[in-house]
């Protein structure tokens, strides 16, 4: 089978910086990989790669079996929609919540509007009380929620999910992940999910990727990770870090 | 012992065009030298009850409150100039967004050394070191080179890093952290929070510790406050935050994915409208 999202011997650079080195992935169609890791291992990057908005300076990213070239076109948007780690940079502040979601909408040509629009905030916990408030009037998890509503309001095929959950309480948390799951299943979405979470990967995704600095440490289904077999020792360090603050240590 | 902050019926709202917006309704607590947690539903007020400490409340918000005093200074009564004073030097804040609260053209080196400068008398080279030593000590991989990005250049968790360097830089005696570690990876994680334990422990300051992750709270802090839709429900030793019983806090403990747990859907709330009362 032809898969969803396939990148081989990835690389990005900044300038000397490397940020990501030979990284390679292939995710089936309405399948579920995540990424953890270290923090500032290239995680975000390899999504922004994906969805053109960081510079490949080495590898191929494919596409429903297609190999993208340097631009991504309004079709592709259509298809692979980004939700960013940062609910505040992505979010015009001096935009009403109405603007934002009606955007994408007009962009792509879509005239049932106001109906999506009402669906979509609903799908996420927020009433359309919300509706016409700016973005900078909400909360943390109420901007991210118009996030995430945002991307799925295209309904995409591929969802790139950087740390969606983040700002959201375990309630709200719980919501949007049976959301997503139930999107996936019904519209047999393909998933790359990043979240320093892992009970939120091991519960979201099939298999997922262990990532520090700009490379790929080991790549394991999440039932390995949950049964804690696992080869590398950064992983090992990450399950147990998991368990919390240990004021002995 | 005195308490170094007193909040009594603390409330902040915000006149709209379609109403008023209730985001704080009556909020009251005391801290001492210790780490109080505070959790509660997306939108409940956290972020707000800590900006209203802070002086940080936007321009048309409404603050009242019975009393709110930090180590003895009327903070209502203050005025602007003696709000600023007092920010940055004695109280801090760790916002949640912080790459959205980092200037964007300036380097993050820059921003903390200015912030360092503004709060003591020390020289170029001192200052620059005395940041680079607090990147690294925030576990930054290689702190001459984020020296000198910009906010957009640095990941997350960098950002969120070079946010918490620069307020624990000028030594605050209250530190109000929201989310500081949303944007971490767990290992980093404990090593940010054994920095403010330690500052907790061994300076004595107060540290008001704003997160949803409710293991980490659990483990790390002395209390816990639970707030849902601008009210505190709940307050109890965060050790034992299993044994909460108000139905609110009692839902969130059991909606949070597990490891190796198959559980789905997960299960939601069925919040009530008396809980909001
Ligand atoms: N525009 C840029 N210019 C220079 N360096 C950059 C740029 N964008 C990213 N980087 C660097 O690339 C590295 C990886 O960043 P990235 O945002 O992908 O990390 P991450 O794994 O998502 O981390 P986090 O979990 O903290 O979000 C970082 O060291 C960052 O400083
Ligand atoms: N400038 C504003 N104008 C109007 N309403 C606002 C404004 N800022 C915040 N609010 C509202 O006040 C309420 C409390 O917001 P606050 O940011 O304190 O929530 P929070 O508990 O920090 O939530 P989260 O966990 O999602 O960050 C929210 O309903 C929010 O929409
Ligand atoms: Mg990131
Ligand atoms: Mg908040």
């Amino acid at each position: 089978m032809t898969p969803a999202l396939a990148i081989d011997g990835l690389g990005v650079a900044f300038d000397d910086f490397v940020a990501l080195e030979d990284v390679s992935l292939s995710v089936a169609p309405g399948g579920s990989f995540g990424l953890v890791g270290e923090s500032g291992s290239g995680k975000s990057t390899l999504l922004r790669a994906v969805a053109g908005l960081a510079p490949a300076s080495a590898g191929t990213i494919a596409v429903d079996g297609k190999v993208l070239g340097s631009k991504r076109d309004k079709a592709f948007y259509r298809k692979v929609q980004m939700v960013f780690q940062d609910p505040y940079g992505s979010l015009h502040p001096r935009q009403t919540v109405d603007r934002l979601l009606l955007e994408p909408l007009a962009i792509h040509g879509f005239d049932d509007a106001e109906d999506r629009i009402v669906r979509a905030l609903d799908e996420v916990g927020l009433g359309s009380g919300f509706r016409f408030r700016y973005s900078h009037q909400l909360s943390g998890g109420q901007r991210q929620r118009v996030a995430i509503a945002r991307a799925l309001i295209l309904e995409p095929s591929i969802l790139l999910l950087d740390e969606p959950t983040s700002a959201l309480d375990a309630s709200v948390q719980a919501e949007v992940l049976n959301l997503l799951e139930q999107l996936r299943a019904a519209r047999n979405l393909t998933f790359v999910m990043v979240s320093h979470d892992l009970a939120v990967i091991t519960h979201m995704c099939d298999r997922l990727m262990v990532m520090q600095n700009g490379r790929t440490v080991e790549q394991l289904t999440a039932a390995d990770l949950a049964a804690r077999e696992v080869t590398q020792d950064y992983t090992r360090g990450l399950l147990a870090a998991s368990e919390g603050f240990r004021r002995d240590v | 012992m005195s308490a170094l902050l007193e909040v009594e019926d603390l409330r902040v709202s915000f006149p709209t065009r379609t109403g008023v917006i209730e985001a704080v309704r009556g909020v009251s607590f005391t801290l001492g030298r210790e780490r109080l947690g505070i959790v509660g539903e997306s939108g409940s007020g956290k972020s707000q009850t800590g900006r209203a400490i802070m002086g940080l409340t936007a321009e048309h918000g409404v603050i009242d409150a019975k009393r709110l005093e930090f180590s003895g200074i009327d903070l209502l009564k203050a005025s602007k100039a003696e709000r600023r004073a007092l920010r940055g030097k004695r109280i801090a804040m760790i916002l949640q967004d912080p790459k959205y609260s980092l200037n964007p053209v300036m380097t993050i080196g820059r921003q903390i050394v200015e912030t360092l400068r503004t709060h003591e008398r020390v020289g170029r080279a001192e200052a620059r070191k005395r940041a680079l030593d607090m990147l690294a000590a925030v576990q930054i991989r290689d702190p001459e080179r984020v020296f000198d990005l910009y906010p957009h250049e640095v990941s997350g968790g960098m950002g969120q890093r070079a946010m918490i360097a620069m307020m624990l830089i000028a030594g605050p005696e209250l530190l109000i952290a929201d989310e500081p570690t949303s944007a971490l990876d767990v290992t980093v994680q404990l090593d940010v929070l054994a920095i403010l334990n330690r500052l907790v422990a061994d300076r004595g300051m107060g540290l008001i510790f704003i997160s949803h992750d409710l293991r980490l709270v659990s483990s790390f802090c002395d209390r816990v406050i639970v707030m849902y839709a601008g009210r505190i429900v709940e307050e109890l030793p965060a050790a034992r935050l299993s044994e909460a019983q108000h139905p609110y806090t009692r839902g969130l403990l059991n909606c949070m994915p597990e490891i190796g747990a198959d559980r789905h859907p997960l299960p939601v709330l069925d919040r009530r409208p008396e809980w909001r009362t």
